[in-house]
This record gives structure tokens, sequence and C-alpha cells, in this order.
């Protein structure tokens, strides 16, 4: 099969991605999905403020999340769920499977649109025992929303920010009697309106500055293990359920094979400006090069990442710019886009997306090149939390020089 | 054999892991009423699943021992076995690094004692040789042998493809039967189980980590002692299986065969195990000083694992002895076998363990014949190995069978199809656990991320309720 552009990935970016690819004039466009229903993760999410930025409106996630499979589909976008790219054979030459069988498409153009998942609890090395019962939030919602699973008893959250608070409620809707939330860091990282009403309303606690320790439970969860990391004392919390939320990872596995560079800082593709990739023709938006922005972010991402491959598509594009990459510095922990050329276009919303591991109340950005200063911006660091910067500094980047450095002074 | 009264039989053999399963299935081709008991729900489930997954030589066995004569003898006799059962095998080969001009002066003689075993493809190897066939090594090892033999296998399909052909002669596996006592009387072993009474002519103790406990209820025990030694180990995600070819091999200190990388067949790389002796019979659990020693020196063997994800964790326990050889003897009076003190290799010699325990019990009186018909052989087991062709890449058969193009466990790539035959195969699982030892589903990189309730949802309707199989 031959498409215009191959979109991988039926979630928020992808799909408007693909409204704004045809709404452009492109023809074929493709979007796959491995799940068995389009949408992404916002199916199952039940909770509301779906839609905000990106459709000036607010619905829950799984209307939101129809609502995009519908539009799309209403554009003239062919989408197909339960297939998976398996490879590639080529750059932008993509190996499905699915149901009808085994194919190959090749694309003009490829956005990949893969989104992210929650680090579980081997990737963070938690030591102990394997019992079931430790999930990660995805997981959770998932056998809470989608199969109405009950989980009586006790549980324990690990985590503080905006996921943690909704896997919270999730388990009081499953009939859990969530014990706390247990956060490292100093203070949780959600919003403080949030986390009021949530603890007013379910009397949860967050317990700072703890950690697991250990999972103790053979054949069936007993509890963790948890540290106080201030006084280093560890005590045992008898618990049914662990969740684990948060702690994202792109699934980048799809970009790796196709070849793509990959970010040390958010561990997805590597992107400028325009969403494309160190590979040419393949772009990639969404959450899958900025791990976990909320849904309309990741839309708003798509939409941008479609006009540029529509624009790329036209022909005549003149030879790409080499790419200069722009970084970070401790306690920053990622900026997207993390590449530009120049002269290029601002990024999606006219800001780079930032990540930091520390608070800082007042916090003052530097843009580097080489030593010289080209921009100063003051920020609110929050762990979890999105930072942004402004693109205005663009221009006075010198193409042949250094890589670019945002630092705090 | 005839003349066993209903609800008993010939042959009883305590344990389900590869070692009892390689035994029934040896057994079951003569004309013999056989069941095989175990306290767990399912086969395989103690030392047999959590192990560092390689079908070794023997190279390395102590010259002249009984371990090195069935390792040898086992493992050319499960290369077979597993190219027709479609047991995932990979001879990817392995390099010994030494790191230490004292390691490197332990070469020859480690070379020498692989001859004394057998074993002649056994040579060394240069440092510029070593980093031309592995660079990403870390820097510093100074020379290496090769094993070009030593393989890497799936350790859940072996003891289910034995067992699946034992339960197609006949042979009875009882689960969720721990035995609690052993009496015997005026001809008959009754062993007393949680799962009810099992009387038989002739007991086979493959008990693994309780053997020297059944020991000691037949013959008053103290011949040797199980001394569980821990081992954790790492499994790194799929995208650091380029990091390496062959599996690199410590030099062995005494105690262990040391930290080892190995490849496994489902595209992972595997880091462990330690060496850690525990009293606790059941404690698998990892450590935090265990999980970071192996980080600490899988970062210095292969500096680029620092950048990858880690898929899981998990810790077996070895039945090590204070004996050095397998712990194998049968009395003919008691119509007894013990076959306890099987540490590390017993995946690899599992087979000719069987052969030597089945010539042994011939020659203590127990009545071989063979059984009439045609041998069906071993049975095709689903291929779970990444070197073949799994169901998702496999356009013919999806289009006989469009489930196998739905792919229901997306790290892994495991189908409807196969988690369906799974479920309705010769020896379905009980549980998750189960499920992933025979499929792969929920053992990738998002570990139930994506799949877990759709999986589990699968099971529930396979099963009407837990524990109702």
């Amino acid at each position: 099969m031959n498409v215009d552009v191959l979109i991988a990935g039926a979630g928020p970016a992808g799909l408007a991605a693909a409204i704004e690819l045809r709404r452009l004039g492109v023809g074929r466009v493709l979007v796959v999905d491995r799940e068995a229903e389009p949408g992404g993760v916002p199916r199952h999410s039940a909770h509301t403020g779906y839609g905000l930025r990106d459709l000036r409106r607010v619905m829950t996630g799984p209307g939101y999340a129809r609502h995009y499979a519908r539009a799309a589909a209403a554009a003239g976008a062919q989408i197909r769920a339960g297939t998976t790219v398996t490879g590639w054979l080529a750059p932008r030459l993509a190996t499905l499977t699915s149901a009808a069988g085994v194919e190959t498409v090749t694309a003009a153009a490829v956005l990949l649109a893969t989104g992210c998942r929650e680090r579980p609890r081997a990737a963070r090395l938690v030591p102990g025992d394997r019992p079931p019962g430790v999930m990660t939030t995805g997981e959770l919602q998932q056998r809470v929303y989608l199969l109405g699973e009950r989980l009586p008893g006790r549980a324990l959250v690990v985590g503080a920010e905006h996921v943690s608070f909704s896997a919270m409620v999730t388990l009081a809707h499953a009939g859990a009697d969530v014990v706390a939330l247990i956060t490292d860091q100093s203070r949780q990282q959600s919003y403080a309106a949030f986390a009021l009403a949530a603890a007013a309303r379910w009397r949860v606690p967050v317990w700072t500055s703890t950690a697991v320790r250990r999972v103790a439970g053979r054949g069936r969860l007993d509890g963790a293990e948890l540290a106080d990391l201030r006084t280093g004392q560890t005590r045992f919390v008898p618990c049914d359920t662990l969740v684990f939320t948060g702690d994202w990872i792109p699934d980048h596995e799809l970009a790796r094979l196709a070849g793509t560079g990959i970010d040390p800082g958010t561990r997805g593709p590597a992107v400028d400006t325009t969403a494309e990739t160190s590979v040419p023709y393949v772009f990639a938006a969404g959450n899958l090069v900025h791990a976990a922005e909320t849904a309309d972010i990741a839309a708003l991402g798509g939409r941008h990442a479609a006009r540029h491959i529509a624009a790329a598509l036209r022909g005549g594009r003149p030879p790409r710019a080499p790419l200069l990459p722009v970084t970070v510095t401790a306690p920053l922990s990622w900026i997207s886009p993390n590449a530009i050329t120049v002269p290029g276009p601002p990024p999606a919303r006219g800001r780079f997306l930032l990540r930091s591991e520390a608070f800082r109340r007042l916090a003052r950005l530097e843009v580097r090149q080489d030593g010289r200063v080209l921009a100063t911006a003051r920020a609110r660091l929050v762990p979890g939390r999105p930072v942004h910067l402004g693109a205005g500094w663009m221009a006075r980047a010198t193409p042949s020089a250094g890589p670019v450095c945002v630092v705090l002074r | 054999m005839t003349g066993t009264p209903p609800g008993t039989a010939d042959v009883a053999i305590i344990g389900a892991g590869v070692v009892g399963a390689a035994i029934a299935r040896t057994l079951a081709r003569y004309d013999l009423r056989i069941v095989v008991v175990d306290g767990a729900n399912d086969v395989g489930t103690g030392t047999t699943k959590a192990n560092t997954a390689i079908l070794h030589t023997g190279f390395d066995a102590v010259p002249g021992s009984l371990e090195s004569r069935l390792l040898r003898r086992g493992s050319s006799l499960l290369h077979d076995y597993a190219a027709r059962a479609g047991i995932p095998v990979e001879r990817t080969g392995a390099l010994l690094v030494a790191w230490t001009s004292e390691q490197r002066q332990a070469l020859p003689g480690i070379e020498e004692k692989a001859r004394q075993n057998g074993y002649t493809r056994v040579g060394p190897v240069s440092a510029a040789g070593l980093y031309q066939r592995e660079p990403h090594l870390g820097p510093g090892a100074l020379a290496a042998l090769e094993i070009p033999d030593e393989s890497i296998v799936c350790p859940w399909t072996t003891p289910l493809a034995y067992a699946t052909e034992a339960i197609r002669a006949g042979v009875r596996f009882q689960l969720n039967s721990l035995v609690t006592a052993v009496h015997g009387e005026a001809g008959w072993h009754t062993l007393t189980t949680t799962g009810g009474t099992v009387r038989s002519r002739w007991l086979i103790n493959a008990a693994g980590l309780g053997a020297d406990r059944i020991d000691a209820m037949l013959d008053g025990g103290g011949r040797f002692t199980v001394r569980p030694r821990r081992g954790e180990l790492i499994v790194f995600d799929k995208m650091a299986r380029p990091l390496l070819g062959s599996i690199l091999l410590p030099v062995p200190a005494a105690r262990t065969k040391g930290v080892l990388v190995a490849p496994t067949v489902y595209g992972n790389l595997l880091l462990g195990p330690t060496a850690q002796d525990v009293e606790d019979r059941a404690d698998t659990g990892t450590t935090a000083a265990g999980l970071a020693a192996l980080l600490d020196a899988g970062q210095s063997i292969l500096p680029d694992l620092a950048g990858e994800q880690v898929t899981a964790t998990y810790a077996g326990l070895r039945a090590a002895t204070e004996h050095g050889d397998y712990q194998i003897r049968v009395e003919p009076a008691l119509r007894y076998a013990c076959v306890g003190g099987i540490r590390s290799t017993g995946l690899s010699a599992s087979l000719g363990i069987a052969e030597y325990v089945t010539d042994q019990l011939a020659g203590a009186g127990l009545a071989l014949a063979e059984r009439g018909g045609t041998d069906p052989g071993p049975p095709v087991m689903p291929y779970l190995g990444e070197a073949g062709t799994r169901p998702y890449q496999d356009a013919r058969r999806i289009a006989a069978d469009p489930g196998y193009g739905r792919i229901v466990c997306h790290c892994e790539r495991v189908t409807y199809g196969e988690i369906r035959d799974a479920l309705a195969s010769t020896l379905p699982p009980a549980d998750t656990g189960g499920l992933r030892r025979r499929t792969r589903a929920m053992n990738g990189r998002c570990q139930g991320f994506y799949c877990a309730a759709t999986v589990s949802s699968l099971m529930a309707a396979a099963r009407p309720a837990d524990g109702a199989a």
C-alpha cells in the first residue's frame, strides 16, 4: 500500500494531525493503532477536563477520544485500529500486522505518535517479592474503567503528581481505602487546589520525603516497606494494592527502530521545531516527544507537526539546514523540541517545554550558546509540571556554533 | 505394569520441576502408571523458572563427576529434543572473559578442564579478537576463552514440553499437592499431600529445594542438606539486545560461576546471578544490595547497559547442598530413587538425568516394558523465541486464523490466538504467571501497563473463577 502520510498511534496527537493533514489537502492519510479502538489513553480516563486548549470545551476522556476518532474519520483519514507497526524495512516502509494479515506500507512521510507509558515497578528497581496487586495507573484504570473490577482493601499510591491523584480517585471509585500518596519529593507536585480538594474529600494524606524500599508478599501483596528520607527510618505499611504512578517514559521503540536520534533528556526521538526527527520525512509528536503532557497539548503538537508535514510534502523543499541541538543542565531534566535550525520556525504554541527535577519558586533560566547569553526568563519549577520558554531567542543563535544550552542561573 | 489397584500408581514422582518432568516424560514410554505430585499449581515454578536460561555444554564441570557426565549427555539430548519440540534454543556461543592478569592465567587451566570434560571445541581469543567480536564490551578485558556451543534456551517451554508429552502418554500431574509425609508398608509408598493421598509402588524424589526433607521421610535423612543459594537477576529491555552477540561468562570463582551477561531467546539481555546463601526456602525476593551490585558489575562489562531500561528483576533459589556433585541414588529395597542436589545445571542436564535414573531404576528391578504402538514423539510447542517466526509475523497463519493477527501484548507481540491456545492446551495455566510462561504475555517492558487488564479478562473468560481449575 502507498500513502502520503502514515501516522503510528491514534491518540490525541495522531488523530489531531490526521484531521489537520486532511484539512490542508493531503490525500491519503493512514492512522494505525495497535489497540482495539482508536483514541489513545483518554479512552480509559474517566475524569473530565479534556479538550480545554485544543477544542475550547471540556469533555471526559472517553468522550474526547470518541470526538477525535469521529472527526478524523469524517475528515477523510483512514483509521485502522488493532493494527501494529511491527518494524521498518526502510525508513518510510513499514511492516504491519493485524487480523487482516501482514502487509507493508510505503509512506511519503511518517508521523510517530506512539505516546508514553509509566515506568513499572521493575524498571524502578524496587526490590522485594513479586506478588500480584502491584500495578501502574494505566493498568489500574483499564481494570477499573474498562473491565469494572473492584479493588477492596488498602491501597498505597507511589507518586504525588496529577496522575497520582487521578489514581487515587480511580482507587476510591473501585472501593479501595487509599492509605496515602507517597513521594520522595519534599512536597506534592499537583496543583494545590486539586491536592487540597482531594485530601478534603477522601482524607488521603501525602507522605513526602518517603520512598518504597521493598515490596512484600508471597502469592499476594502484604504491604510495602517505606523509608523516611529525612531520618532514614523505615516502617512497614500493609496494603492490598500498590500503584506506581507517573515516571513517564516515551514508547520510543518504533522511533529507535526507524533509526531516529534519541534525546537523552526526553528519551524520545530528538525533534526540531517542525517536529521532524533526524531521519528526513519522519516526524514525531505528542507524548512521544514530551512525556507526559495533557492530551490537549499532545493534540496541539500533532496539529503543529501536520502543518510542517503538509509543507514538506508540497515539494520544492530546500535542503534541510543542519540541526543545532538544544540541551539542558540539572536540575532541568529535558527540553522539547530539542533541536533547532537557524533560521527556523517556532515550535508548537510558540514555546519550548521543559521539566525540572527540583522545586524552585523563582528560577531564572538562561539560554546560552558558547557562553553567550541568548535569552533569560523567569519560571517556577515543580517536578513533573511543565515549564515554558519562549522562542524569540532562536533568531539570535548562530547556526555554525556549538549547541544551545538552557541552564539555571 | 499390571496388577496395580485402581487409584494407585506404579511410580510416583515428587516434584514437577524440569527434572521431575523430564523423568516423567522418559518413563512415560513404558507400560507404567505414573503420577507426578507437586505443591505448586504448575510445572517448573521453582528453581526451574528462575535461572540464567543457558543450555550449558558442561565445559567447566568437575571432571569425572556425575554432573559432568549427565550435563554433557543431557545437553546433547536437549539440543535434539528442542529442535523437534519447538523449544527456542540459540547457539550463541560463550566468551569467558579475563579482566585481571590472575584471571588470564587461569584460562589455560579452564581450557584443559574443558578437554577433561570431553569438550574439545574450546579455544583462546585475544583481546583484539574479543573486542572485534563484542565491540560494546567495557575497557580492560585482557583475553578470553571461546566456548562455541554454549547456548541459550527457553526455561519455560522445556518443562512444559516434557509435561505435555508425558500427559499425552497417560502420566497424571497432581498439582497443588504438597507432600507432607511418606509412609512405606507392604510394598507401597503412601504419600500424604495437601491435595489428597497418593499410593505407589516406586517413588522418585525430584523435589528440588525440598529433596532433603523427602529423603529424610524415606531413609532417616542426613545424607545431604539443601542449602538454598539465591541468585538475583536483571532483565534488560530488548533495545539492549544489539549490545551483545555471545554469552559473556566471568572466570569462575570458588563458589559460583559469577555474574554473567547473556542474551535471552526472547531478545532481552540478562545480567546475573548474585549468589547468597539463605535459610528460607521460599525467599525469592530481590534485594537493594543485590540489584545494585549487579548493575555495578554489568556496567563495567557492558557500559552501554547504563542507558537501557530494566524490564524485570527476579530471584531464584538453587538447590545447592554441602556436596559438590549431584545426589542421585537408587535404593532397590525401598523401591526409591533420590534425585537431589541438582544445583544450577538441572535444565541443561534434565534429559541426561532422566535417562540415567531410568537405567538405575531398571537395574533396581523396575519392570520397563515398552508400550505397544507408535511413539508420537515430542509435542510441538508454541514457539516463544525471537530467532524463528512468531505468529504475528506469519502471514499464512494469520490468513488461516485471524486470531494470530490480533496482538494483545504489544511489548512481547503476543496474539489473541496464542493466549487462546495456551488456555486450551494440554496443561493450561492456573494463573497469569502460568500464562506468562506459556506465551510471554505481560513479560515485556510495560509489565502490563497496556495489556494486563485484557489478558486478565481473557483468563477469567476461560476459567469461571480463580481456583476453579
